[in-house]
């Protein structure tokens, strides 16, 4: 018999037409939108808010990432806000009332060359000093946390040794939107689907409100949370946004008996994998190259990820893949999100999570609420500011590691 | 023959007996069988329970569709039904959940690229007839079919001469058997399954003929043992020659139950009734059929334990039988054609999604194209075939003659989703255990689009993706919304692969040492056979250090480093990018990507040069030689050469493609060899006859084209990385190793990569990638004298951002820790003194770089620290866990500060 996953709640959310005018709209329905919403009433009381979406709720890549949790980044103002949210993560299934599947099952993050291991030695210094657990693990060690992984010598790049999150882990996405949709329409937010926005309404540089396919809605403020579609969306307010967007490809296996016990990463041989609830294998690689909105990508990016994972864990040969699929990730040129106030009065944007955005859903609906709700950004997010990009003032996480997922 | 296997008809030999296990128990079958025929013959119908409610399943197809019948083969989970059966065979029965094992895997995967004129998908009648009209105008054509034989349908389809088509005849033409089509990408891009070969193929047409799956009906207990695809049925009797049952009722809501209800009596099998969901089905196949139709109905529930012994039509009837044969319809399979972002619609008349426009240059045709008489598949098959020809340059577009067959009936179907009945027995996803009540749940819970259902009831998500299960979903879900029929609903994305496909396969050859190319220098050999310890850098092996008996790493990079200090020493130096850059605007280019000018450089000079992203961050480092007025060799990082030349190529092309400039990689061209320490020039002499290599007349920062000793044409360069007199020696790689032993037999000591950067360090010299991480500027590196002021170049702008003016910006500095027998860790993170160490502690910087130093006696290290420059002097702590370092702030350069060595 197989794992069963926890019954969903009888009830979800309304299906609300949407109103003439809000405090506050959100515009995109995933899981920072959603998040937004959720601590807009939990956090600042206000209710009198709408997050549109032009599909599904959480259809994006909150439906398409592999749902890994961890906080062990490099720079101090990373590490704070996805620590942050690691820290909600660990109360949030009680909170929400829903269980969403969080495991703390542990991440490791592969080292094959010394360089690999020069970084990752820094990265775990780093995390320490600022409160994060990690530790440095030998490839012994290594094999002792993870015993499917090769560790001998013979492969192309060997394993020399890991960084280990302890508290890091995976978490089910769709359920974790879900239980913050919930929330939010018990708190009578209105979550508003098949919605989309087509332009804005405007007082010289002074937003109002939206046009969208379900007619116009005036807000005090809007808070643009539609990954890569933000910079459209900017766009059609005339702002242009540093953003570029890539597919990143995922994929799944059949079911499969327990065999994974954690969350393995490697930027060098490039792919990522943990073994889900229901037993499949989730697995992830590096960006198709090329920019584009279409939620899929290259056979050839699957056949190497393939290769990779192959390489780590052999004994994955004679597992299927039974579906594959992309994800659109925003990518900034310092690969770090852009979280606050934009040069048009009452519009502000939350994008450019990259290959972040699942695991700081719920830091960022925290900071993104709270700069809707006080016109000014959190501490948290203060250093994120799209200001950045003419300052210089950059958190590059890229120069850290090339894939920072 | 056992009792289940039909005493004649089929496609199976019956001289030949295989012997399989199932189970652990032991069968016979026949050559030509599946697993799945060959257990029926043997009477086992009944597979593994269920995977979450433990419920007694059967096989219900008799293809890729199968939910229930999985088996596990040699670690794989595989479907009984696309099984093909061979001696020894050994498969265990498993509820939907494989299990690796670490058995070792031998079989060889391998990946086939092609191009084509003309590909079809799927050999059943629709695609027989589009390959021979493709195939006979010479048109290179490639038909896939994922069965063993060709034929579709046709295999079950008593009276058919499959040999028609002759393909064999025409020598373009491939077939491809056992071969599923799984992944449709852009550009007629499509990716086929054979077995362990993974086929690329790029066709200028495609013709999808990828045929239809019969659609189950929804019913309390559909899931017993005994509850089968009418199609399957029929496959099984007419194909294999099996029986699955000896008393069978049909239930319908399409006419193509009633061939099935024909074959089987044709074959002795007692057909009691047909249910039909439309009141007045048509009247010459009721009558030709001959047995109770019950028009107007359908089944509401069934009966029995491990095996269907009755079936319910509403409270009052009930009808006795060991096997239901159902068929909800039929959906045209049109993954692929959804694969290559064709839109689909619903068509009333069939209840069905059928293929609608698409941007690609394909063409569907057949049951795929929900055309069901075979007549009309072999006319849309062969026009579309002959079309796809003429489009690609073949043919005049004429469909071929077609044979003869008999005429078939599709008259309006009467889709049936849902029935009275206990919904929680209502089976949606046999694999996934979802039922009507779940998909009822999930609109309850306010979900409307069929996309949340499917996460919410897992509907779909299962081996088979929905194959039998999705439509059927969709039809509830509509019914139950209130929709006006299952269009408005929608599907879900068909998504690659079509069936699955194993890692292995996907991964091909990449595997181990081919996982990524070595690249090795000319001189490997010679390391290997001197005893050298490698390391990865990028793709290439290169030595780290040439450990002699007894010696530990460090020992021998301490003996290494002594060598090149006071004596004579040798380092494989080809690795390092190379890349000659040519064309009038060459010294213009050059000048736009480096920091530091090059376009006055003189020939026969070298100069070192910084390339910057376009952020201001240092992003490589090399030395670049002129070679000609329009000529300059770049040298790289080993790990970034291909970076750089995507660099220069990205810039040239998108930027600048007024530049007459080209850029050439030369890094296997060349073999180098770095000649070092204060020896290097007597040695030399006697191997370059014609260079005078006094300081005098071979200047730092030259070059000459020179012939060695053995009449090998050199390149010498007058370049040290290490601050000590060096030449670095660069022949053709052909040369590399007999040029190599020359120097070698000067008696100079070999080094690698860690001496080469104790040495490079001692001197301040930074490694890119290692002493930078993409977030240092020039300026922060100490290095503001190779940043021209006078000219543009890519990140200059950045220069000007208030952020990179900041004085507490981390700066490259040297670190002396207190203890000169400590070595920092790199990595190690650098705090203030008197900082208490509870977290969030503020952190300065880290450690870069850190050796123990032969020449200075004690450990040193380079470290990017806030404001660093300003803290020469003073100390920084390093926590290290349970224990704290402490280290004096230096200057970055710890050897030789005045340059006095490089002239030797």
């Amino acid at each position: 018999m197989s794992a069963v996953l926890p019954e969903h709640p009888e009830f979800l959310w309304r299906n609300p037409d949407p109103r003439r005018s809000y405090e506050v709209v959100i515009v995109g329905g995933g899981g920072h939108g959603l998040a937004t919403a959720y601590y807009l009433a939990r956090n600042h009381g206000i209710t009198n808010v709408a997050v549109l979406e032009r599909g599904w709720l959480a259809g994006g890549n909150m439906a398409r990432n592999t749902t890994i949790i961890r906080s062990n980044y490099l720079w101090d103002e990373s590490a704070a806000i996805y620590e942050h949210a690691l820290k909600q993560w660990e109360a949030l299934p009680e909170e929400l009332d829903y269980d969403f599947l969080f495991s703390q099952r542990g991440v490791l993050n592969l080292a094959h060359t010394p360089q690999d291991v020069r970084e990752g030695v820094r990265r775990v210094n780093a995390n320490q000093l600022n409160g994060v657990d990690a530790e440095w693990l030998n490839p012994d060690q290594v094999k002792e946390f993870c015993p499917i992984v090769d560790i001998s010598p013979g492969v192309r790049y060997p394993v020399l040794g890991a960084t280990l999150q302890p508290r890091a882990g995976i978490a089910k996405h769709d359920h974790v939107a879900w239980a913050f949709a919930r929330t939010a329409d018990e708190h009578g937010i209105d979550l508003i689907q098949d919605c989309e926005v087509t332009g804005f309404l405007r007082d010289g540089d002074k937003i109002l409100g939206v046009q969208t396919t379900r007619g116009p809605i005036m807000a005090d403020r809007i808070g643009l949370a539609a990954a890569g579609h933000t910079s459209v969306l900017a766009g059609l307010a005339g702002l242009r946004l540093p953003l570029q967007s890539h597919p990143l490809q995922a994929l799944v296996s059949e079911l499969l008996e327990p065999v994974h016990p954690c969350v393995v990463m490697s930027n060098h041989v490039h792919v990522y994998v943990s073994q889900a609830h229901k037993g499949e294998l989730v697995m992830g690689a590096g960006v198709d190259p090329y920019n584009s909105y279409a939620q899929r990508g290259s056979v050839h990016v699957i056949e190497r990820q393939m290769a990779a994972a192959l390489e780590l864990f052999p004994i994955f040969a004679r597992a299927h893949v039974i579906r594959t699929w992309g994800g659109i990730v925003d990518v900034t040129p310092d690969a770090s999100p852009i979280i606050g106030a934009t040069p048009l009065a009452n519009l502000f944007v939350n994008c450019g999570w990259g290959t972040g955005g699942f695991k700081a859903t719920p830091a960022s609906g925290w900071v993104y609420a709270h700069t809707l709700a006080t016109g000014r950004a959190h501490p948290l997010n203060e250093p994120f500011a799209l200001e950045r990009f003419t300052t210089g003032a950059l958190i590059d996480e890229h120069g850290a590691a090339a894939v920072a997922h | 023959m056992t009792a289940h296997r039909l005493p004649n008809g089929g496609r199976v030999d019956r001289a030949a007996p295989v012997r399989f296990t199932y189970d652990g128990k032991r069968y016979t079958g026949l050559r030509g069988d599946t697993l799945a025929s060959a257990l029926i013959a043997n009477g086992v119908l009944e597979v593994a329970p269920s995977s979450y409610r433990g419920r007694p399943r059967g096989i219900v197809t008799a293809g890729v569709d199968e939910p229930n019948a999985l088996v596990l083969v040699d670690g794989s989970l595989l479907p009984a039904t696309t099984l093909e059966l061979h001696d020894g065979l050994s498969a265990t029965g498993r509820s939907g959940v494989g299990r690796l094992t670490d058995s070792t895997d031998s079989v060889r995967h391998d990946k086939r690229y092609v191009h084509c004129d003309v590909l079809v998908v799927g050999g059943g009648p629709a695609g027989l007839a589009a390959a021979q009209a493709a195939g006979r105008t010479g048109a290179r054509t490639i038909l896939a079919d994922e069965r063993t034989e060709l034929g579709g349908t046709l295999l079950a389809t008593k009276g058919f001469d499959l040999s028609w088509p002759g393909l064999a005849e025409f020598p373009e033409t491939r077939v491809l058997s056992r071969t599923t089509a799984v992944g449709y990408y852009d550009q007629n891009y499509v990716v086929l399954a054979q077995r362990n070969t993974l086929w690329h193929v790029r066709a200028k047409r495609v013709v999808l003929a990828t045929g239809a799956h019969e659609r189950p009906l929804v019913f309390a207990d559909n899931d017993r043992p005994g509850v089968m695809l009418a199609s399957a049925v029929r496959e099984y009797v007419n194909r294999y020659a099996v029986a699955p049952g000896q008393n069978v009722v049909l239930a319908t809501t399409n006419d193509s139950a009633y061939q099935v209800a024909l074959d089987l009596i044709a074959a002795g099998i007692t057909v009691s009734a047909i249910v039909d969901s439309r009141p007045e089905p048509p009247a010459a196949l009721v009558n030709q059929v001959g047995v109770e139709v019950i028009t107007g109905s359908a089944v509401t529930g069934t009966e029995g334990r491990h095996r269907v012994s009755a079936v319910h039509i509403g409270p009052d009837r009930s009808i006795p039988c060991d096997l239901l044969a159902v068929s909800g319809g039929w959906n045209p399979a049109v993954h692929m054609f959804s694969q290559a972002q064709g839109r689909v619609r619903y068509e009333e008349r069939i209840a069905a999604f059928v293929p609608d426009t698409c941007p690609q240059d394909l063409e569907v045709v057949g049951a795929a194209n929900a055309t069901y008489e075979l007549a009309a598949c072999l006319a849309e098959g062969a026009a579309a075939g002959a079309r796809a020809a003429h489009l690609a340059g073949f043919g005049g577009g004429t469909a071929p003659e077609l044979p003869p067959v008999p005429a078939e009936s599709d008259s309006a179907h009467r889709p049936v989703w849902m029935v009275e009945g206990d919904e929680t027995l209502q089976f949606i996803d046999l694999q996934r255990d979802s039922t009507v009540a779940d998909i009822r749940r999930a609109t309850g819970a306010g979900l409307r689009s069929v996309e949340h259902v499917k996460r919410y009831t897992t509907v779909g998500t299962g081996l088979d993706q929905g194959r039998t299960g999705g439509v059927p979903a969709i039809g509830v879900i509509a019914e139950l919304l209130g929709a006006s029929s299952p269009g408005e609903v929608g599907t879900t994305t068909y998504r690659p692969p079509y069936t699955p496909v194993s890692f292995a396969l996907l991964a091909g050859r990449d595997r181990g040492e081919l996982h990524d190319p070595i690249r090795r220098t000319a001189m490997h050999s010679w390391h290997v056979a001197h005893g050298a310890v490698f390391e990865d850098v990028g793709q290439w092996k290169r030595p780290h250090h040439y450990p002699r008996a007894g010696e530990d790493a460090q020992a021998a990079v301490l003996r290494e480093c002594t060598a090149a200090r006071t004596g004579l020493a040798m380092m494989d130096a080809s690795t390092l990018g190379k890349i000659e850059v040519q064309g009038p605007d060459a010294g213009e280019f050059l000048n736009r990507m480096y920091t530091n000018a090059f376009a006055k450089l003189a020939i026969g000079s070298c100069r070192y040069g910084m390339l910057c992203r376009a952020d201001g961050m240092v992003f490589d480092d090399g030395v670049v030689l002129r070679l000609a007025e329009d000529r300059y060799l770049t040298t790289t990082t080993t790990g970034n050469a291909a970076a750089v030349l995507d660099w220069f190529e990205e810039w040239q092309q998108t930027e600048w493609p007024e530049l007459r400039v080209r850029f050439t990689s030369v890094t296997e061209q060349w073999a180098t060899i770095a000649v070092v320490g204060p020896g290097s020039r007597a040695a030399l002499t006697p191997l370059l006859p014609d260079l005078d290599l006094s300081a005098a007349a071979f200047g730092f920062m030259t070059f000459r084209d020179t012939v060695l000793c053995n009449g090998v044409p050199a390149r010498v360069a007058r370049v040290s990385f290490s601050g000590e007199l060096a030449f670095e020696i660069n022949v053709a790689t052909w040369h590399g190793l007999s040029t190599w032993e020359l120097v070698a037999n000067t008696g100079a000591t070999p080094y690698g990569t860690e001496t080469m950067h104790v040495l490079r360090a001692e001197k301040g010299f930074v490694i890119v990638g290692q002493d930078t991480d993409g977030t240092v500027t020039p300026q922060d590196l100490g290095m503001d004298w190779i940043v021209s002021k006078r000219k543009d170049f890519v990140g200059r702008r950045s220069f000007s951002r208030p952020d990179t003016a900041r004085p507490d910006r981390r700066q490259l500095v040297g670190l002396l820790p207190v203890d000169p027998d400590d070595l920092l860790p790199e990595g190690a993170q650098l705090v203030a003194g008197g900082v208490p160490l509870t977290p969030p502690v503020p952190m300065l910087g880290h450690v870069t770089s850190s050796y123990r130093s032969a020449a200075l006696g004690r450990t040193f290290a380079l470290a990017l620290v806030a404001g660093g420059r300003d803290l020469i002097g003073r100390e920084l702590l390093a926590p290290l866990g349970n224990r704290v370092i402490t280290a004096t702030v230096t200057e970055p350069i710890f050897y030789d500060p005045e340059g006095t060595r490089r002239d030797g």
